[in-house]
């Protein structure tokens, strides 16, 4: 009989365990060694130096499409910026707007009127299986730019002007006051939330949170008002000067087409989530309110959703990311997104190797972005056990 | 654990051959060529007059007779040659990690690519200058009457840094469009979404005969730069890049010498002339120095031509395009082609 503790050592599973950690360090690094050496060798062969010094140099190009302010005599950073900021532009207008349709499309699948039901299907199951690329060249070459010319033009109601060089639609304008009405109803909030927290340490409130808030809010805006000489912000109309349209919110056919197919694409996949989650619910959810006499908007809103959002949330997150990442596809059709800046970027100084890291990183900088903020709401969401 | 056993084994297989395929020590372009026995040439493939590909399927142009004219001199075959198309942003890349051997794509030298982009370039074949196309009845007369109007231009090309510097020295404000494919550059510019379009004055013109109603279209007189267009090849390989260098010149000095395909066998075979046998490989051996056979030039000019036949089947007069020579004649007739002399 053996005696304890004397199990020989390439017997012991905790042992192997160890070793195959060690050696997969070791490949790893290997393998990491074995990339660079031959990517600085080829790099040497062509008299190319790596680093990241080129940032530094004057881009002299020009780019259409300018969030924050840049000229061609900049440098690349700033270049690469501004294509940041534009593809930060059209994710997060991407994000809201596909979350809206993709959410209204999932519940419009599970409706009891067949004309909607069907409506819905047709919508979600063309635009989910056909390739994006190729519907973002449908929304630019046949939509956007199919769009008269200025000075004829499309005028919805709003306005809004549909022309072949820009959309434009009413938008809000910040005035010289904005900050000090930002600061008198941030005061405002700090306000309530000391009464709030004053109050509750009383055993009975005397009002509700929700009053407190309409009331000092009410009192501020008034003050605000009274001694304000222009409003929070100015609502700002397109309008029709001399064959141009000035004001408003002006945007290019080639942001219009991205958001729009970006949006679109993102929705259907959304609204086949949401539609799993919604019927991720049991049955007996719906009986049992039913049971109490809710009416079905009810049900929905206050029953199934908070349930189904369980299991949408985690999936939805992934298709923000998705949305993020396809923003890429801007290249296509000639928004200048951070790939397109980059791509110019990396053709006139010849750093691929440089630029698609720094690609790389900001990619996945925004995704951990979006990840860890789509976690975050998720825990607020799930079943908390005890 | 034989989990373990098995993904060991695989990463230690994947080490080894990534170990192999990495420490091999470049050899000369030129004898990878040679023991491949065919030429990859990168070409844009878009262009009619420079590269096209036909509706029999073959490439022609101006830009593609340079690749066979590199063929026919280390093959005598000029069709010993593999075409890639790239667009304007592949192309760089494509030659610095060696997927084509030599770049032949109306691509601008400029110091910047010739210094730090990894290139070598060979001599110009083709001067141009960088031009600006507009519509006829759209009231642009010149750049002035550009200011506040869009241009759609390709992404990752001189053109898009030249049109920037002369608008930025004109103070005339503009919103650049720009796309990574020439195709949707000019697809956007006829729907209409750009008031011009610009590029080099001989793809305008080879873009404008392929439109739909190209009397409707004007280029301006403005000519926004200067733009030599080069074959290139990857940077620290001299002999590759001689040998591209002496077939181009091959092209330029037998059209200087009045040799041309139709009588080049028999001046080889009977001229007294000392210059002409020299530069035809029947006297001395210069062709060995460049790595290439003695009578590089004879199969050069036998197959495709000197530099004016080939100019005259691709842009001259009788085609489509009818370019007319410029400053693309040689040295001695007022233009800038001007080749050493082979000796």
């Amino acid at each position: 009989m053996k005696t304890q503790g004397s199990i020989p050592l390439w017997r012991d599973a905790r042992f192997w365990w160890v070793v195959g950690q060690v050696l997969v360090v070791l490949l790893t690094a290997i393998a990491i060694a074995i990339f660079w050496s031959n990517l600085s060798h080829n790099l040497q062969q062509l008299g190319i130096q790596f680093g990241f010094g080129f940032l530094n140099s004057q881009a002299a190009f020009d780019i259409g499409e300018t969030p924050i302010s840049y000229l061609p005599s900049d440098n690349y950073a700033r270049a690469l910026q501004v294509g940041l900021a534009n593809s930060l532009r059209v994710t997060v207008f991407g994000i809201v707007l596909a979350t809206v349709v993709g959410v209204t499309a999932g519940i419009a699948r599970l409706s009891d009127n067949w004309l909607v039901r069907q409506l819905a299907l047709v919508y979600v199951e063309t635009l989910r299986n056909t390739p994006l690329l190729l519907q973002l060249f449908f929304w630019y070459f046949a939509v956007f730019l199919g769009f008269p010319r200025l000075p004829a033009h499309i005028q919805l109601p709003g306005p809004i002007y549909l022309t072949q060089q820009t959309v434009a639609l009413p938008w809000f304008h910040t005035t010289r006051d904005t900050n000090i009405w930002l600061l008198m109803l941030g005061a405002n909030l700090v306000l309530v939330w000391a009464w709030h927290w004053w109050d509750s340490r009383a055993a009975a409130p005397a009002l509700p949170l929700l009053l407190k808030l309409l009331s000092t809010l009410v009192l501020t805006v008034a003050i605000a008002l009274s001694v304000l000489e222009s409003e929070f912000l100015r609502w700002d109309a397109p309008r029709i000067v001399e064959a141009n349209i000035t004001g408003g919110l002006q945007l290019s056919p080639e942001f219009g087409a991205l958001l729009v197919g970006l949006s679109l694409y993102t929705a259907t996949f959304i609204a086949e989530i949401v539609r799993g989650g919604v019927q991720s619910v049991s049955q007996g959810q719906w009986e049992a309110a039913r049971a109490l006499g809710l009416k079905p908007g009810y049900i929905l809103r206050l029953v199934i959703f908070p349930q189904a959002l369980r299991s949408i949330v985690p999936s939805l997150g992934n298709q923000y990311l998705n949305l993020a990442k396809n923003s890429s596809l801007a290249i296509a059709i000639g928004y200048p997104d951070l790939y397109a800046v980059a791509s110019t970027t990396y053709n006139q100084t010849g750093r691929a190797v440089e630029v698609m890291v720094l690609i790389s990183v900001t990619y996945l900088s925004i995704s951990l972005v979006i990840s860890s903020l789509i976690n975050w709401y998720n825990r607020t969401v799930q079943l908390v056990e005890r | 654990m034989r989990q373990w056993h098995s993904f060991i084994m695989a990463t230690v297989l994947l080490g080894l051959s990534l170990a192999g395929c990495s420490q091999q020590q470049r050899q000369s372009q030129l004898d990878t060529i040679i023991s491949r026995g065919n030429v990859v040439c990168g070409v844009s493939g878009e262009l009619p007059g420079f590269s096209f590909v036909g509706q029999d399927g073959k490439y022609s142009g101006l830009d593609v007779d340079v690749c066979r004219a590199i063929a026919a001199a280390l093959f005598d075959n000029p069709d010993a040659v593999e075409f890639r198309n790239l667009n304007a942003k592949e192309r760089f890349t494509a030659v610095q990690t060696g997927e084509v051997d030599v770049l032949s794509r109306n691509t601008t030298w400029t110091m910047s690519r010739d210094t730090s982009v990894g290139l070598e370039f060979a001599p110009v074949v083709f001067y141009d200058g960088q031009g600006v196309m507009v519509k006829q009845n759209g009231g642009i007369k010149s750049l002035a009457d550009l200011k506040g109007r869009s241009i759609c231009t390709q992404t990752g090309t001189t053109n898009e840094q030249n049109l920037a510097d002369e608008m930025r020295k004109r103070n005339i404000s503009y919103t650049p469009v720009v796309f990574e494919d020439v195709n949707i550059v000019f697809a956007t510019y006829q729907e209409g979404r750009c008031d011009a379009v610009t590029s080099d004055r001989s793809q305008l013109l080879s873009r404008r005969s392929a439109l739909p109603k190209p009397e409707e279209h004007v280029i301006l007189t403005d000519v926004v730069s200067k733009e030599p267009l080069a074959p290139a090849v990857a940077a620290g390989d001299a002999k590759w890049n001689d040998a591209v260098r002496w077939a181009i010149y091959t092209l330029i000095n037998a059209e200087e010498m009045g040799i041309n395909s139709k009588n080049v066998t028999q001046l080889a075979s009977s001229s007294k002339d000392p210059g002409i046998r020299r530069f035809l490989g029947v006297e001395g051996n210069l062709g060995e120095g460049a790595g290439l056979p003695n009578d590089f030039t004879v199969r050069i000019i036998k197959h495709v031509g000197n530099y004016g036949e080939i100019y005259d089947r691709n842009l001259g007069p009788k085609t489509k395009l009818n370019l007319p020579r410029g400053q693309n004649q040689l040295w001695n007739q007022g233009g800038l082609l001007y080749a050493p002399p082979f000796r």
